[in-house]
């Protein structure tokens, strides 16, 4: 029997259809003052989450969701065939850490903020190739490590930008599995790396959006579907602005999203929570798929969802040797129900 | 396929110059200038408290600077600079309790690193450029100075 084809250019379409039998987020306190905040599974006191650096912090709290999500299966660590997860900070040290403590293959991840999708495609396609009984996909950011490492010191005063966005301190984890009555993967659309010649770091959201138009463009025409065929197309990461631009440029490839659109860094954060153009990192789509978009499915008010998260795949040198920030998007359809 | 991403490519760029706000350049300039104003009569005030106290002007002006790379210090560590910075702008940074910020906010953070790989090496990642510009430029500008008034 073969399972699973290729569809169109960038396509696969998942004849397996990968159960998320379980799915976990933990937010900082700031994350817990938004107003998505009863979504969320665990909400922390303190964004040092008793750890002695914001690294060992973020690390933490990966580790968290990842074993919480894990109890919420009602499975044990030893089941899990594989861990596939990343994180923004240098040489993926929060997931490696957190790997460290845990009995589960794993397999690191690069993929910026898209690092959600990125480890749900990639785990979706192990489960659909028989590879796997149980996968576990996660990802993480913390406000204050990555300031530390592509900004300036925290305590440091300096003026933030208008369309600067707001690390999000939380992490994600998704558990898929074969069997059972749960929401499901049926796409997966691999994004390309998109550069439109966007310089400016304060201005991740511009920097992204070519990416996200693209992949959700190759989405579209490689299975047939239109904005009809679906309750909510969440980008990950763009923000205010960038989800601006993309919704205005997708209308040039004739589809018009509006109505069913949302960025999960434009929703996480309220508008009093003075954080510019909004929420990014890893965890920001993490969280809020998770979180709102998961428990929105098992309710059933949602039946049919297009998730894509957004990387900016830039470094601190590439920046400053003047080079221009590249994007990515991936796409992942979940349904359930309906 | 590729001749419609050109196209696009095209209005990318005047959608994003719609679409992104720019800095409220003149608002920001009216904050600088109340809260960069507001420091220097803090400066101000212990000038004249240190002079009309007998202190000479030159030790004076020394006793400032060090009150107000304290003050800059002191609210660098409890976490309050940084938040009167980010509505300040330039207000903050110009005057030298900004320079003092920009010494001991790399200070606290890079502690966790250590003493000499953490602290001693990241202190100056903010104010090493201030220095070597600072410095540099005085050195030239003191060549010129020593030829021309001779």
């Amino acid at each position: 029997m073969v399972l699973g084809k290729r569809i169109g250019k960038q396509s696969i379409k998942l004849d397996s259809k990968p159960k998320i039998i379980s799915a976990y987020s933990v937010v900082g306190p700031k994350e817990g003052e938004g107003p998505l905040s009863e979504y969320f599974d665990l909400i922390l006191k303190d964004d040092l989450n008793g750890q002695k650096s914001y690294e060992k912090a973020e690390s933490s709290i990966l580790y968290k969701a990842i074993t919480e999500c894990i109890k919420k299966a009602k499975i044990q660590e030893t089941d899990i065939n594989y861990l596939l997860a990343g994180d923004l900070l240098n040489q993926i040290s929060s997931s490696n850490f957190a790997a460290r403590d845990l009995d589960i293959p794993f397999i690191g991840l690069y993929g910026a903020c898209s690092t959600m999708t990125e480890s749900l495609s990639l785990g979706a396609m192990i489960m659909e190739g028989g590879f796997a009984n149980y996968l576990l996909a996660a990802t993480s950011s913390h406000f204050s490590s990555a300031e530390r490492q592509f900004r300036y010191p925290l305590e440091y005063g300096s003026q933030r930008h208008p369309t600067a966005h707001w690390t999000v301190t939380g992490a994600g984890a998704m558990i898929l599995g074969k069997t059972g009555n749960y929401p499901y993967i049926s796409y997966v659309t691999t994004g390309k790396v998109k550069d439109y010649g966007i310089t400016d770091v304060n201005n991740m959201g511009a920097s992204m959006a070519p990416a996200a138009i693209d992949t959700i463009k190759q989405h579209f025409q490689d299975t047939g579907r239109g904005p009809g065929d679906y309750d909510l197309i969440a980008t990950g990461d763009l923000g205010k602005y960038g989800k601006d631009i993309t919704s205005k440029l997708l209308k040039e490839y004739g589809y018009d999203i509006e109505k069913k659109y949302i960025d999960c860094g434009d929703e996480i954060y309220g508008s009093s929570q003075e954080t510019n153009a909004g929420g990014s990192g890893c965890g920001c789509s993490a969280v809020v798929d998770c979180g709102y978009i998961y428990k929105n499915m098992l309710s059933g008010k949602l039946k049919r969802v297009l998730i894509l998260s957004t990387g900016a795949l830039l470094s601190t040198t590439s920046s400053l040797q003047g080079e221009t920030i590249p994007g990515i998007a991936h796409a992942v359809a979940i349904e359930y129900g309906g | 396929m590729q001749v419609k991403e050109n196209k696009i490519k095209e209005k990318f760029h005047k959608v994003t110059d719609e679409s992104s706000p720019k800095s409220k350049l003149a608002k920001n300039c009216v904050y600088a200038f109340i809260v960069g104003g507001l420091i220097c009569d803090i400066g101000q005030f212990f000038y004249n408290l240190l002079i009309s106290n007998g202190v000479s002007m030159e030790d004076t002006s020394t006793w400032v600077t060090i009150i107000m790379i304290f003050i800059g210090a002191l609210l660098t560590g409890i976490g309050i600079y940084d938040k009167i910075a980010n509505f300040a702008g330039a207000g903050t940074v110009v005057p030298i309790t900004g320079f003092a910020n920009s010494i001991v906010a790399p200070a606290i953070e890079f502690k966790k690193e250590g003493y000499i790989l953490g602290v001693g090496a990241k202190m100056f990642t903010i104010a090493g450029p201030v220095l070597v510009y600072g410095i540099g430029s005085s050195i030239i500008l003191g060549v010129i100075y020593y030829f021309i008034s001779r």
